[in-house]
């Protein structure tokens, strides 16, 4: 139940959900349209933080105007909830960076034995090509 | 009139937040790579923590705001976990 709270901070808290939720949206639209991870972990990151940052404040004004109870668990919120973020999405990226480089790495190991194959192959040819009698006797 | 502009603000918020944890989701199926999908889900995981604070703004309690605490905190130690399984795991390459 909402209770009756004055105008100007009606105002305030109406617009601190909405610029919330509307930073929020940006994250989530950057995190669909971006291209690459790399640059699809960064909207998320700054949209989430600042968005729940607005959010958090509105329900601390709200809470705090109408006198129902002391904003604590807002305080709790607002200190875990925007640094945890960019935590996580940094521990994800590292992830990321890690895997790219074990499959660059194994593609170029996979690259060096083909190169090493290749050339073992144009050797035995080049033999072939320099002993042509010893094809064609038949083996005893 | 005060009660009238929270009330829809809060619907408001409401929407907006059903999008973007729907533009999330769309990302958790079609990202291509592991570490996309858990960067989506992670986005959808706090979207419903901060859907859970608006509905304690709406009903005046302290549980939800327990309740978004707690999903945060789950949220972080998952995706943690996750980024750890990507980094040791062999499964899924």
């Amino acid at each position: 139940m909402i209770t009756q709270l004055p105008l100007w901070a009606a105002i305030l808290v109406a617009l601190l959900l909405l610029g919330g939720a509307m930073l929020v949206l940006l994250g989530s639209l950057g995190l669909l349209r971006a291209p690459t991870f790399y640059s699809r972990v960064h909207p998320p990151t700054l949209g989430f933080t600042l968005g729940m940052s607005g959010i958090l404040f509105a329900s601390i004004v709200y809470f705090s105007v109408t006198g129902r109870r002391l904003a604590v668990q807002e305080l709790l919120l607002i200190v875990f909830l925007p640094v945890v973020t960019p935590v996580t999405m940094m521990l994800l990226a590292r992830a990321a960076i890690f895997r790219d480089r074990r499959l660059r790495r194994d593609d170029d190991e996979a690259y060096a034995r083909s190169v090493q194959v290749a050339e073992e192959l144009a050797q035995a040819e080049d033999e072939a090509a320099r002993h042509p009698e010893r094809e064609e006797e038949p083996p005893s | 009139m005060s009660v009238t502009i929270v009330s829809w603000a809060l619907l408001g918020a409401h929407a907006i937040l059903c999008v973007a944890m729907l533009l999330a989701a769309i990302r958790v199926f079609i990202g291509p790579r592991a570490q996309d999908r858990i960067l989506a889900f992670d986005a959808v995981y706090l979207n419903a923590a901060l859907q859970v604070i608006l509905l304690g703004i709406r009903a005046g309690t302290s549980a939800f705001f327990l309740a978004a605490l707690l999903m945060g905190l789950l949220g972080f130690v998952s995706t943690a976990a996750l980024a750890k399984f990507l980094m040791r795991g062999e499964v899924i390459e």
